[in-house]
Order: structure tokens, then C-alpha cells, then sequence
């Protein structure tokens, strides 16, 4: 994986003197907490309902065992012992004291971290494909060029203070694991006449006003495609809506432009933009791709052992095919049965650092649905993983399982929630555990949001819930029929909404009409855009 | 201390006129860029102007940024000059845009607003004030 070099130590190691200067503004009153807000806002901190709350970035989820090491560490001499995986592919710590950040800081950056632009209406960290590298199914390797635009987007000086925040994810294949047309802007890096390219598309999202992005352009060159980010963005920090802050995404400008115009614009400063030579040169993608070149010795393929019923169905839930013979990615499900979504222990941290380490190349990921992957597992070494992660607590069988359950942060932590989400969570996945219809439910994605930004999902997940106030009480609306990867589709609300007892039935109501419905090889996704709502609401309020 | 400039020429005297009424009739060489103004307007007048004002009616609104980099692109070599609610920790951000000179509604401290200049010794991307980025110095440019 990329390694820093001195000079991106030195931008990491002058932003934490930076910061550390403007704390310590702030703690001496040369700061007003309003002049302060934008500048803690970009380096990820966030005042919540307990305490800061610090969004630590994992560029593209990817990370390694000393950085995931470091990571225990600052959870036990910062918070509380724990951290919480995101659906940015980042890290947050709910306990800190904005006294010790900066030290925090410096704690990460000598493990060639960082919190840069977390937060903040500016270029926030980008998310990638959680198998990148090792996925079967890609065309390249997205990382260099999600690294690659990683180092553009640092500190940009004219993209410091866009309408709103601005989230960039890329991919290589055709399978979306990165839920990249929700994006403002999701790359797909394609393949032409054997020459690769950046395929744009930009205006997706989800908050208030979900969108799914249209394509701009189909083949960026990639000799390009920085230059072609920075016109996209110049665009929209010029004619973004700035008037209201729940209209200022990108999406409500190509929306109300249109594709055709904001594409017709883009490809105008493009065109400008092209003579300054803002490029940077074939030569650093170059060092920055082979960095991530993985050499990994030969491996054994191996027929995995099905003599152990528990250990197949972790197999058949939990892994990933690998582009090389005789590997194998591995998930690591943070979805214990009613346990928090994306928790982590610092010992679990050290455990899955030592476990990448010792079956893999040491390298681990983030995913946006809150579990980790451990790429690169020699098959024969599968079980042994697998053994270790049950001993320890960590080898739920239940990836895109109703149990794998995504859930913002919600009313328990969040200063914005309107209710709780991760209780909802909890209910949802003991119900399912219980009543053992998680298996006949086969994939079926839930995704929980405890208010309507949407940090949990629920537009994209085939089983959505949105938690609302509604006249001073927690209530839940259900949707159905969302989906974030290559198939995209924006879920529907069922009705009225639910309490919070009401909320669990109603989503066993709902996997019950699939069972009955469904035909041969269907998802519960499948069912429902053949079938409808109707029988759904039928069930539901009939 | 009031204004920051990083020029050796004389400063204009007097303010900038709007950009309506400079395209409008004035022979005017000082002229005021709001956020919602088209920086492109000003390209074909860019020679007899020696003050663009570019203003941050509130420190959020970075319109301005893309504004400055736009008229440093098309060869503007006058004074340009940030002003309104310009705070130190923009500065660095505001120079590498192409401002040469800072008018703050709030004075800015002289030591906090140094610090902030000279904080930031490399740069990822190249923008108006020529500076190379790490990616050229990677691949042999001279820094």
C-alpha cells in the first residue's frame, strides 16, 4: 500500500502545528467558537451531545496493522477503549477533549495519519472499493487514483470554503461496492480499446434530497482526469446554491441546470483549465500504482473443508474471491447479534491487526457497510482465521445478511439525530437471530438513519428506515427498494410510520410478504421490484 | 494593522467601483468583485485595471477564491485585494489564489497572521501563485 514519502509527512505533521496553533487560539478566546467551527470542522472534529467527536480518515478504507495498532491505542489514551467504523470508510472517537487533539494528532501522524478534511464543507477523504486490489472482477486497481487525487484535493486552496461538503468515491469494476453514484462525485476507472479511463458521474447523494448521479462523461483520458475533477468542482463552488444550506450539494445544482448544462459548463473550464498544466505527470501515478502492487508468493488453492457446517456458511457469507490463485479476502462482520453496528474494541483491533498479519499481507479495510476486510488470506489458512476471530467474538456468518445492519450514530451520540438507531439495530438483528429466518432472507440489505442526512443509508438500503420526530416522539418510517450498488435504486416509504416496537414487526411484516412472494433465485430486492409496494402495504396497514 | 499588501507599487487611492457600473461606463482603474459577480466579465478590461477588490461579505463564501484564480489565469498582473470578513487562517489558502494584498474588516494580529504565511512550506497543487507542487519536485523540477 502507499507509503508516505517526506514531503507528505511534512504536510501531515504542518497541519497538526496548525491546528495545534488554532486550539490553542480558541482556548485563549482569540477565537470565537463560530471562527472556530470551520477551521475544527476541517480537520474532523465535531462538538456532539457528549463531547467532541474526532472523524479520523482512512483514505479509500485502507489501512495497515500498525496504523490499525495505533488506532487501539488512541481509542484506550483518548476515549473510551472502543471506536466506531463509519460508512465513510473512517474511524470516529465519541470522547474527546478538544485540550488533547493535537496530541492526538501527532499521535496519528506518525503512523502516516491523519483527520484532514473529515469534515467541513470541502473535498472530504474518498472512499474506494473495499476489495480493491483483490477483487476478481476489476479492471485496475482504483486506490492510485483515489491516492492520487487524495493529495489534489489536500488543502486545495480554492476548494476550501465550497456550499457544502463534497465526497468523492472511485471504483474499477462493474460490481458497485462503494455505493459510487451516491456520490457528489463516484469515478468508475474503465477499460477502452485496452487504454483505461475515468468515467464521471456527478450530482449523486443521498440526505434530504436523494439523487442518483448521471454519467457527464464516459471516458475521461487519464492523463486528465485531475484537471477534469478540478473543473467539475470549480463549477459548482461558483454556482453551487449557497443560499440554503439543504440546497447546496452539487446534486441540486446539476439538477437544476441539468445534466446537459452543468456537463456543457464543465467541459468549458475543462477546456481552459487544460492549458495551465495542473496535471500532475504520468510519472506519479506511476509511483503512487506501484506502491500498490501486491506481490504475493504462490498459494495453495485449496477445496475449503465443509465438514464444518459453521465454518461453511462463514465462508459462503464472509469471503470474497481473490484475482490471484489460492487467496481469498476475508470480512470480518463488526455485526455481532445485538451488539453496536461498526464497534470496535481496541483489543479487537489488535486481534484483527495480528490476524491480517499472520494470514494476510497485514493490510485491512474499512467498509462502508461498517466491517473489515482482511484482503489477501492464503486459502489454507482460512480456517485458522476463522477459528480466531469465533474465539474472540468477531466471526459472525451474516454479510448482507439482514444482520449486517448499517446505522448512523443516531440519538445515542449525534447532536442532529431525531431518534435512536442503534437500539433499532440491536431489536432488528436479535428478532432475526431468534426467529432464525436470517438465512431463508438471503442477501437483504437494511440500513438505519436516525434522521434525515441519511448517514445511515436508508434511501439505499432494500429495507430503509428513517427515524423522525414526530411531536416530541421517536417514529420510524420504513422504505423499501433502495439499493447502492450497480443496480441503484432510491427506496420508497411504505406509509405512515412506526414507534420503536412497532418498527421491528414491521420489517419481520415486510421479509415475511418476500418468503411468501418470492420465486426461485430472488432477492428480497428481486421480489419487490417485481411484486411492488402493494403487497407490502397490504401486510403492513391492510 | 489594516492592510496587508504584498506589492512595491503605490496602492490605488481610492476604492473599487461595482462591477455593473464599471462594465457599464467607467473609465475607472479600481473595481469591486461581489460573490454572486462573474469574474469573467472583467477579461477584456483586465489591462487598464490596477485594484480588483474581490469581497467576503461573510469568511464561509469561497466564491472568491475561484473568482481570484480565474482573473491570475486570464493575465491580470494588478493589485488583487481580499476584503470583508477575511480571517488569518484563510490567508495562506487566499495567496496561493492569487491575492497580493488583505483588507480585513477585523485587523488581523501581525504575528498570527505571519505564522500563517509561512506555515505551509510545500503545496500538492499548483494554483495562481506559481509556487511548484511536491508532484514536480518528485520528478525533477527544480523547487
Amino acid at each position: 500500500m502507499y507509503k508516505y514519502d517526506h514531503y507528505d509527512q511534512q504536510m501531515v505533521d504542518t497541519r497538526v502545528a496548525e491546528f495545534r496553533d488554532q486550539a490553542k487560539r480558541r482556548l485563549e478566546g482569540k477565537l470565537t467558537e463560530e471562527q472556530f467551527k470551520p477551521l475544527r470542522l476541517m480537520n474532523g472534529l465535531y462538538l456532539q451531545l457528549h463531547a467532541y467527536m474526532l472523524r479520523v480518515a482512512m483514505p479509500y478504507g485502507t489501512l495497515d496493522a500498525r496504523q490499525m495498532r495505533a488506532l487501539a491505542d488512541i481509542a484506550e489514551r483518548y476515549d473510551r477503549g472502543y471506536g466506531h467504523f463509519t460508512t465513510r470508510q473512517n474511524i470516529q472517537y465519541n470522547w474527546i477533549k478538544l485540550e488533547e487533539c493535537a496530541d492526538l494528532l501527532a499521535d496519528l501522524a506518525k503512523v502516516e495519519m491523519h483527520a484532514i478534511q473529515t469534515s467541513g464543507n470541502c473535498i472530504r477523504n474518498i472512499s474506494a472499493d473495499h476489495f480493491a486490489g483483490a477483487a476478481a472482477d476489476e479492471v485496475t486497481d482504483p486506490r492510485p487514483y483515489a491516492e492520487l487525487l487524495r493529495h489534489w484535493s489536500s488543502f486545495h486552496p480554492e476548494f476550501s470554503a465550497l456550499p457544502r461538503k463534497f465526497k468523492i468515491a472511485v471504483i474499477a469494476s462493474d460490481r458497485d461496492r462503494a455505493a459510487m453514484r451516491l456520490h457528489d462525485i463516484g469515478i468508475q476507472i474503465v477499460e477502452r480499446d485496452g487504454a483505461l479511463g475515468a468515467a464521471f458521474h456527478v450530482g449523486g447523494g443521498m440526505g434530504r434530497t436523494p439523487m442518483i448521479a448521471p454519467c457527464i462523461r464516459d471516458f475521461v483520458p487519464l492523463d486528465q482526469f485531475v484537471t477534469y475533477a478540478e473543473a467539475c468542482l470549480r463549477v459548482y463552488n461558483r454556482y453551487g446554491r449557497r443560499d440554503n444550506k439543504y440546497k447546496a450539494r452539487i446534486k441540486i445544482l446539476v439538477h437544476e441546470l441539468g445534466a446537459e448544462e452543468y456537463t456543457r459548463q464543465v467541459e468549458e473550464e475543462f477546456a481552459h483549465l487544460l492549458t495551465l498544466g495542473i496535471e500532475p505527470p504520468a510519472a506519479e501515478l506511476e509511483r503512487i500504482a506501484a506502491q500498490f502492487l501486491e506481490q504475493l508468493p504462490e498459494s495453495a488453492e485449496l477445496a475449503l473443508d465443509d465438514t464444518d457446517p459453521d465454518f461453511a456458511l462463514w465462508v459462503s457469507r464472509n469471503t470474497q474471491p481473490h484475482k490471484q490463485r489460492g487467496y481469498i479476502s476475508a470480512v470480518v462482520s463488526l455485526k455481532p447479534v445485538g451488539g453496536i453496528p461498526g464497534d470496535a474494541s481496541a483489543e479487537q483491533m489488535r486481534l484483527m491487526a495480528d490476524l491480517a498479519e499472520r494470514h494476510g499481507t497485514g493490510e485491512l479495510r474499512v467498509t462502508h457497510t461498517q466491517n473489515i476486510v482482511i484482503p489477501h488470506v492464503r486459502q489454507a489458512e482460512l480456517h485458522a482465521l476463522w477459528t480466531a476471530l469465533e474465539a474472540a467474538g468477531l466471526g459472525a456468518a451474516n454479510i448482507d445478511t439482514v444482520e449486517d445492519i448499517i446505522a448512523c450514530p443516531g440519538l445515542d451520540y449525534c447532536s442532529l439525530a431525531n431518534a435512536r438507531s442503534i437500539p433499532v439495530a440491536q431489536k432488528i438483528s436479535e428478532r432475526f437471530a431468534a426467529s432464525g429466518k436470517t438465512a431463508a432472507l438471503g442477501e437483504l440489505k437494511l440500513k438505519i438513519s436516525g434522521c434525515i442526512n441519511a448517514c445511515g443509508h436508508h434511501h439505499a438500503g432494500h429495507i430503509g428506515i428513517l427515524g423522525v420526530d414526530r411531536k416530541g416522539v421517536e417514529n420510524y418510517q420504513l422504505l423499501l427498494g433502495g439499493s447502492e450498488a450497480e443496480d441503484v435504486s432510491l427506496g420508497k416509504i411504505t406509509g405512515p410510520g412506526f414507534d420503536e416496537a412497532g418498527i421491528v414487526d414491521a420489517v419481520e411484516t415486510a421479509a415475511d410478504v418476500y418468503l411468501r412472494e418470492r420465486s426461485d433465485g430472488e432477492r428480497f430486492l428481486d421480489t419487490y421490484r417485481r411484486i411492488g409496494m402493494e403487497p407490502f402495504k397490504e401486510a403492513l396497514y391492510g | 494593522m489594516s492592510l496587508l499588501r504584498f506589492r512595491t507599487d503605490e496602492p490605488a487611492d481610492h476604492p473599487g467601483i461595482t462591477v455593473d457600473a464599471f462594465l457599464e461606463q467607467s473609465n475607472s482603474d479600481a473595481v469591486r468583485v461581489e460573490p454572486g459577480d462573474d469574474a469573467r466579465a472583467l477579461i477584456p478590461h483586465l489591462g487598464r485595471l490596477r485594484l480588483i477588490e474581490v469581497n467576503f461579505p461573510v469568511f464561509g463564501d469561497g466564491r472568491g477564491y475561484s473568482s481570484a484564480r480565474i482573473l491570475r489565469e486570464a493575465g491580470y498582473e494588478g493589485e488583487l485585494r481580499a476584503v470583508g470578513d477575511v480571517l488569518v487562517d484563510q490567508l495562506a489558502f487566499l495567496r496561493r489564489c492569487g491575492f497580493d494584498a488583505f483588507d480585513p474588516d477585523q485587523p488581523l494580529d501581525p504575528a498570527d497572521a505571519e505564522t500563517a504565511l509561512a506555515r505551509w512550506e510545500e503545496i500538492y497543487q499548483p494554483a495562481a501563485d506559481g509556487r511548484t507542487p511536491i508532484w514536480a519536485k518528485r520528478h525533477g523540477a527544480a523547487a
